[in-house]
């Protein structure tokens, strides 16, 4: 990684944020692209778990005409022409721009002090030793630096054929706000309902997270956070918003991105099985375990969490280890859903063919083209 | 016997009480107690005392009071009691002072200044008792990343490990030599760590043969600048290497065991003639730099054919994090850094009380420097000097210890009662002498036991703590910052620590 900034001191960094949250996840599994209406009216069912501090979508599949460019959606807080300026310089410093629009608004819908949030399909430009870093990295350096070096500008998504919608309010305010009912289908919907306790209303700190196509949507408190976050900086993900959903992107994008290894360890990473069942497994298995907590327990989240991960093509959602926070699955024909309630999920799938409960730790693995998901149901309460 | 010294004791007799039993007497190896037959009375020779208080706690009619001596030069705060001892001492006899211990100036205690984290509200804390709650421990080198295949029979592991030692709970004991504590407390720590599932740490006085097999397994053997008891055998029979660069009480130079404390057994395990002085260079004479020092570690790697993590314990001085750096970079699996508190059976009390600085800087310097080149997880930093409670240990963990030494804990937990006279090979309580009438008063069945309690009391205390802040594994507060909150700091030791002020 490039151009990284360090703090001098721990000392001086803001403190992590805290929050509760619902959750609400669904894929069409043959990739067929669908309207944000199951979403919307699935999370606004769930209202008690947010307070209208912040919401969010992430939807895969929304730019069919401009797949194959990265689309970086950047919000300027207070809409200052300056930073615009200055990101946009940025950004034709380091990319081909291919075009670039506003985000359209509903003006209809208002909301507590929204941004100018503008979108920007662009491939990159690499110069020099740059040309050693693959795309995806060279976006990850870009993005961390808008982020980390510029003042009032922040990157909500920076994927392909993808984007995130979110702000201060309840996630179906944002989505009357951005029009997403209107304007967008896609064959991924994550969506996020905040309950922030001490964060103050701000549009950055809204979920989904996202690196790149990785989206995260989370419920809970990572009390491993100080830990996991310093482990991820020495990889040169430097944390900006503070928040666990933030450090669980990082680290999702690190393990499965950088490293390449598949949700299934990585669930076994961030929600291992405790050494009193480690001690009872088979040879092989109990290496596969040990050796991953000897080698990544800086980064298992621990502490009360359900989170929904999602990038092209795959969907999944996993609890902690304990299984402080809860995580419902349902399927029916080629949708599969995840929410933190399953009120939510039957909300939207009156007559769902399957709903399971999986343990702590033990994810459910939505595939393109595959029942995969299916298999967390073995190991069900 | 010094002229003209106070004595540091007053030894008193409550004459109403004494039976004249005589149990003082044939407990003070230093002839504080004397009866006298003609007289059928009891004596005592203050001038000899030095409070270790053995004969107040075996006195079976608590006749005994022993305490500091009431009488005192003119109070002054800069030339004090000690400071004008000392020079009289060296008056007389032209020498160096000695000292045992660590050093017990009033330099700021920082986990004194540390306060932890709990959960409220926001994130359920967790109750050790009904949930699992874990402190497995692994040192060594980590890789940067792990190949993973997917195989019919599952995933499976493909990248080679570098060798870690997997300990039940983060705290080890720390070398303390047999030479310079007894057999019996030496063998004691051996017993004490293999029952709970952690190390102790040899020290470089050897580790006798017959120990070998059975605590081999839990034992660090160090590789000092005196090369004293080593052979091939003695590397691959334990399950880490030490090299002793320096030691927190004593950083820059070497050590000194006497003629007399060297006895048959000793003098066999050290390799060297019976009654002769063993003497450890201040350097390792063969690492004059830090490429040198690689080469011992991978001397030591070959013997032990790369199946053992490679420790070096250095001393907490002025540039410690930079020289932590070049450890790591030299090959070293661990680092273990030893602060100013750091403890000894006999260093020069000039050298004692005035070199290093404190563990807890040096540790959040060690753990930043490390973390900010990237190659923390290349070693594992293992922590000592001080460490008084489960606290401390839990505070240090949170600053990016990956475990501690605990020496001074472990010896006062056996019968310490820290008199500071480790040097003259006269301990009372049977830990720090050769004499064998006084160490056999130490029972390694008994005082192991008493070691492993002590262990399994700090070990229930850091599961609570971790409960507390809703962790249930240590590796998720090891380097986790957050969870820590100064009171009572400046703000450079905050910034060096890492920590915010309470409140912030």
């Amino acid at each position: 990684m490039i151009g990284l900034e360090r703090k001098s001191s721990e000392r001086y960094l803001p403190d992590q944020g805290r929050e509760a949250c619902g959750l609400f996840g669904v894929m069409n599994t043959s990739g067929k692209r669908f309207p944000g209406n199951i979403a919307i009216s699935a999370i606004k069912n769930i209202k008690v778990r947010g307070n209208g501090l912040g919401g969010g979508f992430a939807v895969y599949g929304i730019y069919p005409d401009y797949k194959d460019y990265y689309a970086l959606h950047i919000m300027f807080e207070n809409k200052k022409r300056d930073v615009k300026t200055t990101v946009e310089k940025y950004l034709t410093e380091n990319f081909n721009v291919a075009y670039d629009e506003q985000i359209p608004t509903n003006p209809q819908v208002s909301l507590f002090h929204p941004p100018l949030v503008w979108r920007y399909f662009v491939t990159p430009e690499k110069k020099g030793d740059e040309r050693n870093f693959s795309d995806d990295e060279f976006v990850v350096d870009k993005v961390m630096h808008i982020n980390t070096s510029i003042d009032d500008a922040y990157v909500f998504s920076s994927g392909k054929n993808m984007g995130v919608f979110k702000g201060v309010g309840f996630p179906d305010e944002i989505a009357d706000y951005f029009l997403l009912d209107k304007l967008y289908e896609g064959y991924i919907w994550t969506v996020h309902s905040r309950f922030p306790t001490n964060t103050p209303g701000w549009w950055g700190g809204a979920h989904p997270f996202s690196i790149l196509d990785w989206t995260v949507v989370h419920n809970g408190e990572i009390s491993s956070y100080g830990t996991n976050r310093r482990f991820l900086e020495m990889y040169g993900y430097y944390c900006t918003l503070f928040t666990d959903t933030e450090v669980m992107a990082y680290a999702v994008d690190f393990l499965m991105r950088r490293q390449g290894l598949p949700i299934e360890v990585v669930s076994k990473i961030f929600a291992p099985p405790m050494w009193d069942a480690i001690d009872q497994m088979r040879e092989k298995e109990k290496h596969l375990n040990t050796t991953l907590r000897m080698v990544y327990g800086p980064l298992l989240l621990n502490g009360p969490f359900t989170v929904i991960v999602a990038r092209h093509n795959e969907m999944f959602g996993i609890t902690d280890r304990i299984r402080l926070r809860p995580i419902t699955a349902g399927a029916k024909d080629d949708l599969v859903y995840l929410s933190s309630e399953e009120a939510a999920i039957r909300s939207v799938a009156p007559d769902l063919d399957f709903a399971w409960t999986p343990h702590g730790g033990n994810p459910v693995v939505v595939r393109m083209n595959s029942t995969d998901h299916l298999l967390s149901m073995d190991n069900s309460i | 016997m010094y002229s003209y010294l106070l004595p540091e004791f007053a030894i008193e007799r409550k004459t109403e009480r004494c039976i004249k039993c005589r149990v003082c007497e044939r407990q003070c190896p230093l002839g504080g107690h004397k009866y006298d037959p003609d007289l059928d009375a009891m004596f005592s020779c203050e001038e000899v005392c030095v409070g270790c208080q053995r004969c107040a706690v075996f006195c079976p009619t608590g006749a005994l009071c022993v305490r500091p001596h009431p009488s005192q030069y003119k109070l002054n705060f800069s030339w004090t009691r000690e400071k004008l001892q000392d020079l009289k001492k060296q008056a007389e006899t032209g020498g160096v002072i000695l000292a045992g211990s660590g050093n017990d100036k009033p330099y700021k205690v920082y986990w004194d200044h540390l306060v932890l984290n709990a959960s409220q509200v926001t994130n359920p804390s967790i109750d050790p008792l009904r949930e699992p709650m874990e402190l497995k421990t692994f040192l060594g080198k980590k890789p940067d990343s792990l190949e993973i295949d997917l195989s019919e029979e599952g995933f499976e592991i493909k990248s080679e490990l570098n060798p870690n030692k997997m300990i039940e709970l983060p705290v080890a004991f720390s070398a303390m030599s047999y030479g310079a504590i007894s057999y019996q407390a030496f063998l004691s720590l051996a017993m004490a760590a293999r029952e709970v599932g952690t190390l102790f740490n040899t020290g470089e006085g050897g580790l006798p043969l017959e120990m070998r097999e059975k605590y081999g397994g839990n034992a660090v053997v160090q590789c000092a600048s005196g090369r004293f008891g080593v052979d091939s055998e003695y590397f691959n029979c334990a399950s880490i290497v030490e090299i002793k660069i320096g030691q927190g009480a004593k950083p820059g130079i070497g050590g000194h065991l006497p003629g007399e404390k060297v006895s048959f057994n000793v003098a066999r395990n050290r390799m060297i003639p019976e009654g002769s002085d063993a003497l450890s260079p201040a350097p390792q004479h063969d690492i004059y730099s830090i490429e040198d020092l690689s080469m011992l570690i991978y001397a030591l790697k070959e013997v032990t054919n790369y199946t053992k993590p490679i420790s070096v314990k250095i001393a907490a001085v002025n540039h410690v994090a930079a020289i932590a750096s070049g450890i790591v970079r030299a090959g070293a699996d661990i680092i273990a850094i030893d602060g100013i508190r750091g403890g000894t059976g006999s260093a020069p009390k000039i050298i004692r009380d005035n070199i290093g600085i404190p563990l807890e800087l040096a540790l959040a310097a060690v753990d930043k420097r490390l973390r900010d080149e990237g190659i923390r997880n290349k070693c594992s930093v293992i922590a000592a000097g001080g460490f008084r409670c489960s606290g401390d240990v839990l505070k240090a963990i949170a600053l990016g210890a990956d475990a501690v030494y605990i020496g001074t804990s472990a010896l006062v937990a056996m019968g310490c009662t820290l008199c500071q006279k480790c040097y003259t090979g006269k301990c009372a309580w049977g830990v720090c002498t050769q004499d064998p009438y006084l160490a056999k008063r130490l029972n390694p069945e008994i005082a192991s036991a008493k070691l492993v309690n002590m262990l399994r009391s700090w070990e229930h205390e850091i599961k609570e703590m971790l409960g507390g802040m809703g962790i249930n594994a240590i590796e998720s507060i090891r380097g986790n910052r957050d969870h820590l909150r100064g009171v009572g700091l400046e703000g450079w030791e905050l910034d060096v620590l890492g920590v915010k002020g309470a409140g912030e």
